[in-house]
């Protein structure tokens, strides 16, 4: 049983169609990557799926029973968690009580007493690498921690779907890196996530599954390297001088090297 | 001709910061007319700061910023842009419900010449993509097509020196490509640019020289070729 099926769903902004019929299924334990153009309907779909937007036409489904037309409230709470590309966190609160909130008000099984919602908090703290800062003000935490902490917010929901919308944007090689091995170590805590990215290095990283989207349509998925071989996605996406340097790389790197 | 060797912006030992604590310390550099070039360092390394710094939006505490020759520290932020350096901010800060073209017209708000019109026909050239879009709302632009509002905005002051923070952010690897391509092409057309960028293989790439900024202090500088090279730096920032 697939966990979340997306099926036909299309959505319209005045005269901009965002989503043209995009279809697909996400099964326990994957981790999907969307990739595509800016304005190809990447946002919108995630919208569609936590509740934020209502898809004109289509459906979609958490396992086998609709979701649509659910508020995003329902939707977080059957255990649907995401992170935002603009973070909003509280700011006059701590780290930790910021990441309490998902504790307190978004879990399946109603909420925690404080108490029980801190700790839970300091718990996803540690996972996601922000537990020596858990008690400053989020006003003092860089780029990489914000984002560190939008996810933290997400799990204290303790999803068993997990939405990543661009968190490892503005981020540079090396701080991709140490939020691959988060991303890595949410997985294995059981949790399945979708994530959007424009950093190919994540997608080949983590992702078991890429879905490229291109005018709200899906233009080409499956298995990341062969996706990103793809002349229709390198065309529409990635540019020739993403695949003039990884025709490079292949080159400088032979493929038994690794053993 | 003395005036051509002095460096159109010297910074010199700028300690600057928010409220009372310091983010950047005894910063030094110096860039020349026409130069490129790249500002690379992890985040929170101060690269903004220095941005805001020299644009007078961040508190310089000690130290001096001159450019063309003239003192322009605690200058206020209008008057450095009518001195000829300005921002293009990251995440591109456009006014989203107004169109293409108030936008750009803004970046010209200081100027009273009659050659404004003309400037901004002149500066779409270089963003033929934007062309048709000129009446539409910013907002409702593609993030690479609101990125080039954001720099156009900035060239309809006239800058000696664009100083353009993480122009790549969100953008799609294709549309990062063009962008850079745009960014190369209007310092090929005589206009410094001191550039602030996550991708340091892709910024070292177009810029003359680079300097590293760690923990708020220039740890490093040299030409852009010799940097990408240097293991520290493909270490630090490249992860290899």
């Amino acid at each position: 049983m697939s966990l979340l099926a997306v099926r036909d769903v299309s959505k319209r902004f005045g005269g901009v169609k965002a989503l043209a019929g995009v279809t697909f299924t996400i099964e326990p334990g994957q981790v999907l990557g969307i990739i595509g153009p800016n304005g190809a309907g990447k946002t919108t779909l995630l919208n569609c799926i936590s509740g934020l937007t209502r898809a004109d036409a289509g459906d979609i489904r958490w396992e086998e029973q609709s979701i649509s037309g659910m508020p995003p409230y329902r939707i977080a709470r059957l255990g649907i968690g995401r992170t935002f590309q603009i973070v909003r966190p509280f700011p006059s609160m701590t780290v930790r009580e910021n990441t309490a909130m998902g504790a307190l008000f978004g879990r399946p099984d109603g909420r925690l007493q404080p108490g029980a919602a801190l700790k839970e908090a300091d718990e996803v703290l540690d996972l996601v690498g922000l537990g020596e800062k858990r008690h400053h003000t989020v006003l003092r935490l860089t780029v990489p921690d914000r984002k560190r902490l939008e996810v933290a917010r997400a799990l204290a929901m303790r999803p068993r779907l997990l939405l990543l919308d661009e968190v490892m944007a503005g981020l540079n090689h090396v701080e991709v890196e140490q939020a691959l091995t988060m991303v890595r170590r949410v997985q294995e805590r059981g949790v399945t996530i979708v994530l959007i990215e424009h950093v190919m290095k994540v997608i080949v990283g983590v992702c078991s599954h890429a879905l490229v989207l291109n005018f709200g349509r899906t233009l080409v998925e499956g298995p990341p390297a062969e996706v990103l071989n793809d002349p229709r996605v390198i065309e529409a996406y990635l540019g020739e001088r993403y695949a003039r340097r990884q025709r490079e790389a292949d080159g400088e790197r032979p493929p038994s090297a690794n053993g | 001709m003395a005036e051509a060797q002095s460096p159109l912006l010297q910074v010199s030992e700028v300690t600057a910061g928010f409220g009372a604590t310091p983010v950047l310390f005894d910063v030094g550099l110096e860039l020349r007319a026409g130069e490129l070039v790249a500002l690379i360092g992890a985040n929170g390394a101060g690269k903004s700061t220095l941005l805001g710094a020299l644009s007078g939006l961040v508190r310089v505490f000690h130290g001096a910023i001159r450019f063309g020759g003239r003192l322009v520290t605690d200058l206020r932020p209008e008057l450095i842009v009518a001195s000829g350096m300005v921002h293009v901010p990251q995440g591109r800060r456009l006014f989203g419900t107004m169109t293409v073209a108030r936008n750009l017209l803004l970046g010209a708000y200081r100027r009273h010449d009659r050659e404004v019109r003309d400037d901004m026909q002149r500066i779409l050239q270089y963003f033929p993509a934007l062309g048709d879009k000129l009446e539409r709302e910013a907002g409702t632009l593609s993030g690479g097509e609101q990125q080039m509002v954001a720099i156009g905005r900035g060239l309809m002051a006239r800058p000696k020196l664009l100083m353009i923070d993480e122009p790549s952010l969100g953008l799609a690897p294709k549309v990062v490509d063009r962008v850079m391509e745009i960014v190369k092409t209007i310092n090929q057309d005589g206009t410094a640019v001191l550039l602030v960028e996550q991708d340091v293989m892709l910024a070292l790439e177009i810029a003359d020289r680079g300097y590293v900024l760690e923990n708020g202090r220039i740890a490093m500088s040299g030409q852009a070729a010799d940097l990408g090279r240097d293991p520290a730096v493909r270490k630090a920032y490249l992860g290899i």
